[in-house]
């Protein structure tokens, strides 16, 4: 705990300038509308570009199995930057969550390797056939179940980025336990709900005795599962972060500029202090989001509290900011047009993910001897 | 290698205390002359120049000594009967102050010799610090200084003061007050306690007739006294909000002590609440640390705006749910008794204090919406609030 580094280092804070400028120049709120309601939700090319060339997609995967050599540290930052921008790219269902499933596998067998390499290099891109609100203490998905002859065979909902999915990593059980399988997106059935996040949509997926490559059985695949939830939940609160910091920003800059009563809205003391409340909650997120990205990262004993403080505190600031910044816009805040909404979609549906804070509070209570 | 030859790194301190240790064993030596020998040998505040309790040594290996001296059983300083002094009065001598005051002043403040005072709010001025009526007035190489003060932690125990007083009615506000350190044993000063709403008396009211400054107690220019009043405010909400706490440090340690001791009180919905203050505390724990690792690096950022600000709303809500969880338990008090203390603790005593006493943590020290007001204006750039009291003599101000 006392060794944690909370800063950013030079080389994120590297990283961070040319994430951020590849989503100013390729990201501006008037495309993300135009594309929410189009049938690509999903900006392909610039994926290609932040997971092939950028190779943000394989930050965390070891030079070996053709990634980065980076660590978590880093996945978060794009995270935040991501989340600024509310990009419509898969990164958390293929970048975070499937990488790591993957990544507590067995990586040297080469269904496993050849896998891991192909989502690093962006050349294929996964999702992780769970509902997003599975929370990280969950039992093994119990959806989709293994048949003899090694198909697969059940439904999955809401599953975050399926629809961009080339490949499915997908936990199931069969005669010889819980296992974790690669299935082709084409050997799969997705169809698109309407989902309430216009710019990360969920799939309902259903595979009907769909061909499936093993990648771990009974020992790899429960933990697996578990350590990509926690990742993902964990990481989800730098994302969480950087859609609050653009809410903030935004109201904080309408607000100079929007007079009525002959003064700029901003410098009357009920609003600043809201907005000063706020600035305190991104304090205390950022801290929380910094710190659980570096425990998980060093793989440190405590991680799990970090994840729990991180979800319980982060999900509750993005709502609270993106409503924030809804009503301090006024009536343009409830347009269509104006890109508000797109955050507050994102924030709400984010606060569900891996468990509401309220089950991050419980679970932080057991690990925390707070005992109900 | 004689003491001066010592590095100023980690190890060099510990080989400076070990000396200190070897001259003055902490199981025998008299208290007193074990701080001072600490004192003197640079060990009290590294950071402080040499020969006023320092090394010129970087502020973060203050830890370190601290450890080293507390690992070998030596009486310390008492900070937080000497918290005045230590975190505001030291900061602004230091800056401010001539180098005779410095000698004479800096030594006992640290040791707790002497105990120091903060004569800043009075009856017409909290908030807005720079309304103040206090009046000095020059005779030959003395201030003559009469007015009240009020809300003045520690007074009954002080040797000495800060004091701001208004030395020109006739410019704007923030133009004509001068800074001061004051003996309160002078002829003239008057303090009588003022009971708050936990029962005791932590703070007084000062009445300050005809008091005798010499010019020579003055800190910074005549007419520069808020700017010299910024120094020690700043390090104020510092000492208030910034130190280092382990997990469960402070007022969310009491309430997890509380919930782990009294089974029988339990609830889902407490046990919810109690959770979001736990995260919502540990946020701000980690937040803390995160300030210091700026600090360390050279970088520091606005957060240390906000600590205080969080502080005092974390444990107010702590303090109010732990009544809560307490049941029968909260309808009792432990002690309404007139008392002095010589020392405030936040944490404290029951539960029912503890509530009572966290109320003022977001008055002392500046209100928690002048913080807002702060942060709203130097962090994020809003505009101010139209101003009407800027430009205009403080004499002609309305009140
Ligand atoms: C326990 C305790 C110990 C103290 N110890 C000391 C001490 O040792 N030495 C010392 O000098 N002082 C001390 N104080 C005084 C403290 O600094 C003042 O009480 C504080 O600055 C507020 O001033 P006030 O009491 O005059 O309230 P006021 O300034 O009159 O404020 C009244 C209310 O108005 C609000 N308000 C005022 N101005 C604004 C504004 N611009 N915008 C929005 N809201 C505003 C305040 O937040 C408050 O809620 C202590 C106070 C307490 C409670």
């Amino acid at each position: 705990m006392t060794n944690a580094d909370l800063l950013y280092s030079d080389v994120e804070t590297d990283l961070r300038a040319s994430v951020r400028d590849l989503l100013t120049d390729r990201c501006e709120p008037a495309s993300l509308l135009a594309r929410a309601e189009s049938d690509e939700p999903y900006d392909r090319a610039l994926w290609q570009t932040l997971a092939g060339e950028l190779g943000a997609a394989g930050l965390a995967v070891p030079e070996e199995l053709g990634g980065q050599g980076a660590s978590l540290r880093e996945v978060a930052l794009v995270l935040e930057e991501l989340g600024r921008s509310v990009a419509p790219v898969p990164f958390l269902g293929s970048a975070v969550l499937a990488t790591s499933a993957l990544l507590s596998c067995d990586t040297a067998s080469t269904e496993v390797s050849d896998l891991l390499r192909r989502l690093a290099s962006g050349e294929a891109t996964g999702a992780l056939a769970v509902p997003l609100s599975t929370m990280t203490d969950a039992a093994f998905p119990g959806d989709v179940t293994a048949a003899a002859d090694g198909t697969l065979s059940g439904t999955v909902r809401s599953v975050a980025d399926g629809t961009a999915a080339d490949v499915f990593v997908v936990p199931a059980t069969g005669p010889g336990g819980h296992g974790l399988y690669a299935v082709d997106a084409a050997a799969a059935d997705v169809s698109a709900p309407v989902s309430f996040d216009l710019t990360r949509p969920i799939a309902d997926v259903t595979f009907q005795g769909a061909a499936a490559t093993r990648l771990a059985g009974p020992d790899h695949a429960p933990a697996a599962v578990s350590g990509a939830l926690r990742t993902g939940a964990g990481l989800l609160a730098s994302e969480q972060l950087g859609l609050a910091q653009w809410c903030l920003d935004e109201t904080v800059e309408y607000l100079k500029g929007r007079y009525q009563f002959g003064r700029p809205v901003g410098s009357f003391q009920a609003l600043k202090h809201r907005l000063a409340d706020l600035w305190l909650e991104l304090v205390g997120a950022r801290a929380a989001a910094r710190y659980a990205a570096d425990t998980l990262a060093r793989r440190d004993a405590d991680a799990p509290v970090a994840v729990a403080v991180a979800q319980s505190y982060c999900a509750q600031t993005a709502v609270h900011a993106a409503e924030e910044c809804i009503q301090l816009h006024g009536g343009i805040g409830m347009t269509w047009e104006h890109p508000a909404h797109l955050y507050l979609k994102r924030a709400k549906a984010s606060q569900v993910a891996f468990g509401a804070p309220g089950r991050h509070r419980a679970v932080l209570g057991d690990l925390v001897d707070l005992p109900a | 290698m004689t003491t001066s030859e010592k590095s100023l790194d980690a190890d060099g301190l510990r080989a400076r205390v070990a000396d200190v240790l070897a001259s003055h064993d902490p199981a025998t030596a008299d208290r007193l002359e074990f701080l001072r020998a600490r004192f003197d040998a640079g060990l009290a505040w590294v950071h402080f120049p040499v020969g006023l309790g320092g090394l010129d040594a970087p502020r973060e290996l203050q830890s370190v000594v601290d450890a080293e001296f507390a690992a070998a059983g030596a009486p310390d300083n008492n900070p937080r009967r000497i918290g005045i002094g230590l975190g505001m009065a030291a900061p602004t001598i230091l800056k401010f102050g001539s180098e005779e005051l410095k000698k004479r002043l800096l030594r006992p403040l640290w040791t707790g010799e002497e105990v120091w005072c903060q004569l800043f709010s009075e009856p017409g001025a909290g908030s807005d610090l720079a309304a103040l009526a206090t009046r000095a007035v020059p005779d030959g190489g003395d201030w003559i200084v009469n007015g009240q003060k009020v809300w003045t932690s520690s007074a009954h125990t002080a040797q000495w003061a800060i004091l701001v007083t208004r030395t020109d009615p006739d410019v704007p506000k923030h133009r004509g007050m001068t800074y001061f350190v004051l003996d309160m044993t002078q002829p003239g000063v008057e303090v009588r306690p003022l009971r708050q709403i936990t029962g005791e008396a932590e703070f007084n009211e000062v009445f300050l007739t005809d008091v005798r400054i010499p010019d020579a107690q003055r800190l910074g220019e005549v007419g520069a006294g808020w700017q010299v009043a910024q120094t020690t405010l700043m390090n104020e909400r510092v000492a208030i909000g910034g130190n280092a706490q382990p997990r469960e440090g402070g007022m969310v340690g009491k309430v997890a002590e509380t919930w782990r001791e009294r089974p029988e009180l339990r609830t889902p919905e407490l046990r919810d609440r109690l959770l979001a203050l736990w995260a919502e505390a540990e946020a701000f724990r980690l937040a803390g640390s995160r300030l210091r690792q700026q600090l360390a690096v050279g970088q520091p950022g606005p957060e240390g705006s906000g600590m205080k600000l969080a502080f005092a709303t974390v444990a107010q809500k702590l303090a109010s749910l732990e009544l809560e969880i307490l049941d029968e338990d909260a309808l009792r008090y432990d002690d309404w008794s007139m008392r002095r203390p010589e020392l405030v603790d936040f944490t404290g005593r029951e539960a029912g204090y503890r509530y009572l006493r966290s109320k003022g943590n977001s008055i002392e020290g500046g209100t928690s919406e002048v913080l807002r007001n702060i942060i709203a204006e130097r962090v994020l750039g809003l505009p101010s609030e139209p101003r009407t009291d800027k430009d205009v003599a403080w004499k002609d101000l309305p009140r």
